[in-house]
């Protein structure tokens, strides 16, 4: 019998607002990882972070491709001490995606495959690195531009198993 | 644990072909709605989202590259994608997600699509949508700006519950 592959993990829906939002404690027995944002922002415009495992060094590294309805373009930051995941939310509700393959393993680094973006301001596509071999089990999801994520904002965690 | 990613309705073109893929009556029961699109055209040219049988009321910010360079465009229509017809048998992919589809709020969405083909250009898009409705999305629907899906076009919808 055909068991159940795509489970959520843990959710969240802000009451107030909040500059971050934490899932701790992500068990190990899934394959890959799904993060899945719809995020209102207080203010103006924000951009999203992540960080694992509360390791707040300078071992992260981002690639974005994005496009804001009239120009194109791609950026590189390395040597980060987040990642730059998702951009251009605002108001109304922007959209994050971020897929995490393998993040349970203890011999390799860490990549992730992020999409993001809302109709107003634009949208964008990024790949990241952690450069650190340990099982991801925390995940802190922050504002980058001093604005807040607003209530009502929801987070969900996904995990999908392999079998 | 519930399951929690869900075939809602799945569709699948005959040899007829079709104007239009619907799907109506969409339960308010999933968090997150995701339509998984295989696509071919009678001519090549624009994919079409409507939702609630709307087609207005919609705006959209995309990133396209073609094969040669990468550019930004900006809308007010359901267009998801362009579906080449270049090279025979080959179909256009197209992912939309929408989260938070039964809320009260306006309805942002995201899509990923990506017209291959044999031939100099094709086109892979990434797309950050809204439809300025407060209302619940209980019907979706998907047309060529002009001619039809032909046989073999799938579409499915997939609803996505966030209950631990």
């Amino acid at each position: 019998m055909a068991t159940a592959t795509y489970d959520c993990i843990a959710t969240t829906t802000l009451g107030s607002d909040q500059t971050d939002v934490t899932f701790s404690s992500i068990s190990g027995s899934y394959t890959d990882l799904v993060l899945v944002c719809w995020v209102k922002t207080s203010s103006n415009d924000i951009g999203l972070r992540v960080q694992f495992n509360s390791d707040t060094g300078s071992n992260y590294s981002v690639t974005q491709v994005f496009g804001n309805g009239t120009i194109a373009g791609s950026n590189r930051q390395s040597s980060q001490t987040s990642i730059r995941w998702a951009n251009n939310l605002s108001t109304n509700g922007g959209i994050g995606i971020m897929n995490l393959q393998n993040y349970s393993n203890t011999t390799t680094y860490k990549s992730i495959v992020c999409r993001g973006g809302f109709a107003s301001h634009g949208t964008m596509a990024s790949v990241g690195l952690w450069r650190s071999t340990n099982a991801i089990n925390t995940m802190k999801i922050f504002d980058e531009d001093s604005g807040s994520m607003a209530s009502g904002s929801t987070f969900a965690l996904y995990g999908i198993k392999a079998e | 644990m519930a399951l929690t990613y869900t075939a809602i309705s799945t569709y699948t073109v005959d040899s007829g072909g079709t104007a239009s893929i619907d799907f109506t009556s969409i339960p308010s029961t999933y968090t997150d709605l995701v339509v998984k699109l295989s696509l071919r055209g009678s001519s090549g040219n624009n994919v079409l989202m409507s939702i609630n049988s709307s087609t207005s009321n919609f705006s959209y910010r995309l990133l396209e590259g073609d094969g040669a360079s990468a550019a930004s465009y900006n809308n007010t229509t359901g267009r998801l994608n362009y579906i080449l017809t270049t090279t025979a048998n080959t179909f256009s992919n197209i992912e939309v997600y929408l989260p938070n589809y039964a809320g009260a709020t306006n309805k942002s969405y995201s899509v990923d699509a990506v017209s291959e083909a044999n031939a100099t250009t094709a086109f892979a898009d990434l797309t950050a949508g809204l439809w300025s409705n407060t209302s619940a999305i209980t019907a979706l629907g998907f047309t060529m700006a002009a001619g039809n899906f032909v046989q073999y076009s799938t579409a499915t919808l997939y609803g996505i519950k966030n209950t631990v």
